[in-house]
């Protein structure tokens, strides 16, 4: 299995506070990496600095084999697909939502449309394909926002809490659909959940982030049977 | 009857209609260079980080209630025979005109602009990026996600410039055929006592503002509707 992502001595202070300090992190071709901490961790921060969106003060971001300071911020970004917290859909319709990445790549018209309808249907969001997408509910608001980052076939999928805003029975339907796309496309991920539940379910390597640092990295199983202190036992919930 | 009669006289003679046609021209005119000085400032102040950008927001928010009357006497006195761009040869022309007008909504439309933009959700920003658009595309988004506001924006610039008297009085001279528009040709009848072709041209102006800013509030509405 390659190495997609490779995180070194990565630093990132924000109004000169130290936010985020990851030593070394890596994830491999095809796994998915959750990430798991409470609130105000680092670990969007830790997303953010992948995507090449937040400034780094120190460290390195190799994606692919290669130092990602060769290329331009948007080239890198274009192997990348990122699903935020809320789904933050253009005021425009849902094919139109699906279709933006694949338009700021310049892709041509039939393609898109191939791909949108894809992952339309792969989301099973088919029959909204011409609704205002800023008139959907939470749950399918959602589901474009994965079909949107879907449909770029991203190298790296990076999903920041794409669960948090949903009640629960949508979160559980999701959940699903995306624990099954995932397994069938293989996309290399990155997993951010304060929700261990997901985490186990959905990652198959877990690390986890208190206090900006990397605490623990395994697989859940590992980083469950054997938390390596008390801090991350009791993150986890386990009993001393 | 009188009323009509007025009217009939003043919708029936050229002078008025050419008046009329040159308003717009010269409004329309400073409103788009307004509007192409206006939307990149307004989207640098909304999105930049850069030393001096909470001032110089202060100096776009104040020049937002510019005196048109100061801006002509800035404006003439820059383009007067000993002034600065004197040798443009400016004064007195249409072109002053559209130069003073522009001076008069830029900050309108800027400060607007910036106020447009901070409006949206600062993630849509990375989103957009996180999707792989180029800061130009970015931009584009951005301003279309903000199309109401923004042509809100573009109202209050035209509603600005069409109707200020000051600096078209200033930096034009109201000349007859030349650089008169209608809120000069106003002052000037009303200064004549000829106060009922003053108020027919008034109902003139109100009439074709209301015209246009309908239309660019049904434009607007649509936009919302959908």
């Amino acid at each position: 299995m390659s190495t997609v992502l490779e995180i070194h001595d990565l630093l990132v202070r924000l109004d000169k506070k130290i936010v985020l300090e990851i030593d070394a992190l890596t994830v491999q071709n095809g796994e998915i990496l959750a990430i798991v901490g409470p609130n105000g961790s680092g670990k969007s921060t830790l997303l953010l600095a992948v995507a090449r969106l937040i400034k780094l003060e120190r460290g390195v971001v190799s994606f692919d084999g290669s130092h990602v300071s060769g290329v331009t911020d948007t080239q890198y970004r274009r192997h990348l697909g990122l699903v935020l917290q809320e789904p933050l859909l253009l005021d425009t319709s849902v094919f139109d939502n699906v279709a933006v990445g694949l338009r700021f790549r310049k892709v041509p018209a039939a393609e898109v449309k191939l791909k949108v309808e894809t992952w339309l249907k792969r989301f099973g969001i088919e029959n909204l394909f011409k609704r205002p997408a800023l008139k959907l509910s939470g749950g399918e608001a959602q589901r474009v926002s994965l079909a949107r980052a879907f449909a770029l076939e991203p190298e790296l999928l990076l999903l920041d809490e794409p669960f948090r805003a949903l009640d629960a029975p949508s979160r559980a339907s999701l959940m699903d659909d995306l624990k099954a796309i995932l397994a069938e496309t293989s996309t290399t991920t990155i997993f951010i959940t304060h929700d261990l539940k997901e985490a186990a379910s959905l990652g198959d390597k877990m690390a986890v982030i208190l206090r900006g640092k990397l605490m623990q990295y395994g697989t859940p199983e590992e980083v469950n049977a054997r938390p390596k202190n008390d801090e991350v036992r009791s993150f986890l919930g386990l009993n001393s | 009857m009188q009323l009509v009669d007025l009217f009939r006289t003043i919708f029936s003679d050229p002078e008025v209609w050419q008046i009329t046609i040159l308003s717009l021209k010269l409004s329309g005119l400073g409103t788009l260079f307004s509007l192409l000085i206006g939307l990149p400032v307004g989207t640098l102040l909304a999105f930049g980080r850069f030393r001096g950008r909470s001032f110089f927001m202060s100096i776009v928010n104040a020049g937002m209630g510019l005196p048109p009357v100061v801006v002509g006497l800035a404006v003439a006195m820059l383009l007067w025979r000993s002034g600065v761009l004197g040798s443009l040869r400016l004064i007195y022309t249409p072109s002053a005109i559209v130069i003073a007008q522009t001076v008069i909504a830029a900050p309108v439309v800027t400060g607007l602009t910036a106020a447009a933009l901070q409006q949206l959700n600062p993630r849509l920003r990375l989103q957009l990026l996180g999707l792989g658009a180029s800061q130009t595309q970015v931009i584009t988004h951005l301003w279309w996600e903000a199309r109401l506001p923004l042509l809100a924006a573009l109202m209050a610039g035209f509603g600005s410039v069409i109707s200020e008297v000051g600096a078209s009085m200033m930096v034009g001279g109201n000349i007859r055929y030349q650089t008169r528009v209608l809120t000069t040709a106003i002052v000037l009848e009303t200064s004549k006592g000829q106060f009922d072709f003053a108020i027919a041209l008034s109902v003139l102006l109100l009439t074709v503002t209301f015209l246009i800013n309908l239309t660019l509030t049904w434009i607007q509405q649509r936009g919302a509707r959908q």
